[in-house]
């Protein structure tokens, strides 16, 4: 049984047209309506500067919605920060340190800044949520002699300080190493085999499709779309691939029956899947009946990333 | 405009923080350790927090703040300041003259160093009361926010959560209690030079009158709480600084660059009108605490002055730090 079943909340994160124009003009974030499922590995994607921040900034109290409304845990935020943070443990644009206290000094002060953290227990959880992080042997280094990865790490055991029902991660695994890297998603999953509802930007689409059950795809401050990580990367479909010397029959064979969008590369002949009246091992057949020495035929499945380039656009400029 | 945060235990609450438990109980990971813990700190949710963990980030606060080489190196120019004192007064005097040969007029006290050393604890909170003091106490406000702000740890508090209201009050009462102990080491430091190089012995107040060196003492400690106390409206002020822009450095200078203008205008005599306004007008009033009966009148105006300056200034930065967006 999941937390979010014991508590009644099946969705963890909720917003309602949840919109911030900055000081500036600048709107960031424009009538986001968002539902995280309670213990999902929720992926949160966009182009830079497409409003990810200014979102989780919104979800974490740290600014005022200029519009709209946002629940975290079942309540509203920013009004119920002192109820819902402690249950929260969050990684927001990198980590920030005090460079003259050590690793362990660090966690024993953000820690103190949690009214409802014991004191009493306080050693032993900063030693854990350094083990954790593998930081140990480093705790006793001051933080400003950290590697970025290093720091980033230190900011994760800072969000890991208490048993959270919810993590929220802006792109955790900026700057680190590979090894880190495969660290952060083995954590990842290991949190939410817990029950733990973890919320997670990043750029890296094949680490999200990784580890991400759901996602959201934003641009420019509007959702483009959200849910199950397969339904999205479903939409945009899958294509199949023959990989054959003869490729000028095999295309032929093929467009005979009817596959359309072929093309032909090297060794490799694509098409559009047919409809699903065609049994993909009739192709098969039919192809090593025409002679076609076919050394691989299936499907190629699209990946998050094809998703995410149909949505936003293969562009590199930020949009302003 | 300021927010509404909901208090804790409202009944809602009571039900989070049993799952809470429930869910630390449930996560089972390797090490022993982690486990004893998780238990614990399940029991101690059950039982809810205490209201004296707030106090977890006043001390906090307070520590972090003195393990910053910079404050250690402002205490360390406060505690030099009665040792320069005490050596100037021992040469100038070497030759069996009294001070102040040379008809220069300088600080309170100076005079009366040679005889009693007791002395220069105020001769030194005399001459480190204008400047000094309130210059450490405006580089530790200002930066209180501002520099938590430009630092990034801010944002980390804030979601720890430590509570804007909350974060606000243990800064300025670290800064308050930050005003003491730099009081107390511009005090402590002078007590050793004056005990190391000039004789110590029964003390002739301002009045004329001889009371025991016991006594002296006492009053010694009553001037250094009242010093302290007199440095509460530059902290305020310092803090209402910081809480209006997301640079450290900036509202330190700017916090500094007021206590010097307000000093100025004090001094300004076509400026009267306004002077019994101004925060470090009365400061040096504590020299009333000298005479025999005390003088409270101006110490009573200089600590009314100040509570107004925190009223005001306070308000000021705890409207200005609760709707403010954190961006940084
Ligand atoms: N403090 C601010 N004041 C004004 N505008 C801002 C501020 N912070 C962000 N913006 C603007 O809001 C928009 C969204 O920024 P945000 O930081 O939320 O993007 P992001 O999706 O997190 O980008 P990235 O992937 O680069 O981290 C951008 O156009 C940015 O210029
Ligand atoms: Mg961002």
């Amino acid at each position: 049984m999941t937390a979010a079943m014991q508590t009644g909340v099946e969705t963890v994160i909720e917003t309602r047209g949840l919109t911030k124009r900055y000081r500036g003009g600048q709107l960031a974030v424009d009538g986001l309506d968002l539902t995280v499922p309670a213990g999902s590995v929720f992926g949160f994607l966009g182009p830079n500067g497409s409003g990810k921040t200014t979102t989780i900034r919104m979800l974490m109290g740290l600014i005022d919605p200029t519009a709209g409304s946002a629940t975290v845990l079942g309540r509203p935020m920013p009004r119920a920060v002192r109820t819902v943070l402690p249950q929260v443990g969050a990684l927001i644009e990198g980590p920030a340190l005090y460079g003259f206290l050590n690793g362990r000094d660090n966690l024993l002060r953000y820690d103190s800044a949690d009214p409802s953290a014991d004191p009493r227990t306080r050693g032993a959880r900063v030693a854990a949520a350094l083990d954790r992080v593998g930081l140990t042997s480093a705790a006793g280094k001051k933080a400003k002699a950290y590697s970025l990865g290093m720091k980033q790490r230190l900011g994760l055991a800072a969000a890991l300080l208490r048993p959270r029902r919810l993590l929220v991660l802006d792109e955790p695994t900026n700057g680190l190493d590979p090894q880190g890297m495969r660290e952060i998603r083995w954590l990842v999953r290991e949190l939410a085999a817990d029950g733990t509802t973890v919320f997670l930007s990043s750029h890296l689409l094949d680490e999200i499709e990784q580890v991400c059950t759901h996602a959201a795809v934003m641009a420019q401050g509007r959702l483009l779309t959200q849910g199950p990580v397969a339904d999205l990367a479903a939409g945009a479909r899958g294509r199949l691939a023959v990989v054959t010397p003869d490729t000028g029959d095999a295309a032929r064979l093929l467009k005979e029956l009817g596959v359309t969008g072929l093309s032909v590369e090297q060794d490799r002949v694509t098409g559009e899947l047919p409809g699903a009246d065609v049994e993909l091992a009739e192709l098969s057949a039919a192809l090593v009946h025409g002679g076609v020495r076919v050394r691989g035929f299936g499907i190629e499945r699209a990946s998050l990333e094809d998703a995410f380039v149909a949505l936003t656009g293969e562009g590199f400029d930020v949009a302003g | 405009m300021s927010r509404v945060e909901e208090v804790e235990g409202a009944g809602a609450n009571g039900t989070a923080d049993a799952t809470g438990a429930a869910d630390a109980n449930a996560t089972a990971d390797g090490t022993g350790p982690v486990d004893a813990t998780r238990t614990a700190d399940a029991a101690g949710t059950l039982r809810g927090p205490s209201p004296l963990w707030t106090l977890g980030l006043f001390r906090s606060e307070l520590t972090t703040t003195l393990r910053r080489w910079r404050t250690l190196a402002l205490l360390g120019v406060l505690a030099a300041v009665p040792v320069l004192i005490g050596i100037a007064v021992k040469i100038e005097t070497s030759d069996g003259g009294p001070v102040g040969d040379g008809g220069g007029q300088g600080p309170a006290f100076i005079t009366q160093i040679t005889n009693n050393g007791l002395f220069l604890v105020f001769a030194a909170l005399a001459a480190t009361l204008p400047v000094f003091l309130p210059m450490t106490i405006g580089v530790v406000a200002g930066d209180a926010i501002a520099g938590e702000a430009s630092s990034g740890t801010l944002r980390y508090l804030l979601v720890a959560p430590a509570g804007r209201t909350r974060l606000l009050f243990a800064k300025y009462a670290a800064t308050c209690a930050f005003c003491l102990v730099a009081t107390l080491v511009v005090a402590g430091s002078a007590l050793a030079v004056g005990a190391l190089l000039f004789p110590l012995g029964d003390v002739v107040t301002i009045s004329g009158t001889r009371i025991s060196f016991g006594d002296g003492l006492l009053r010694a400690a009553l001037v250094a709480v009242v010093v302290a106390a007199s440095l509460a409206g530059i902290a305020a002020l310092g803090l209402f600084v910081s809480t209006l822009t997301g640079s450290g450095i900036a509202a330190m200078a700017t916090t500094v660059g007021l206590l010097i203008t307000v000093q100025i205008l004090d001094t300004i005599p076509q400026l009267h009108g306004i002077h019994p306004y101004l925060f470090p007008h009365y400061w040096l009033s504590f020299a009333d605490l000298m005479r025999e009966p005390v003088h409270w009148d101006e110490v009573v105006k200089n600590l009314g002055l100040q509570g107004v300056y925190v009223a005001v200034f306070g308000s000021a930065a705890w409207a200005r730090f609760t709707a403010k967006d954190i961006t940084a």
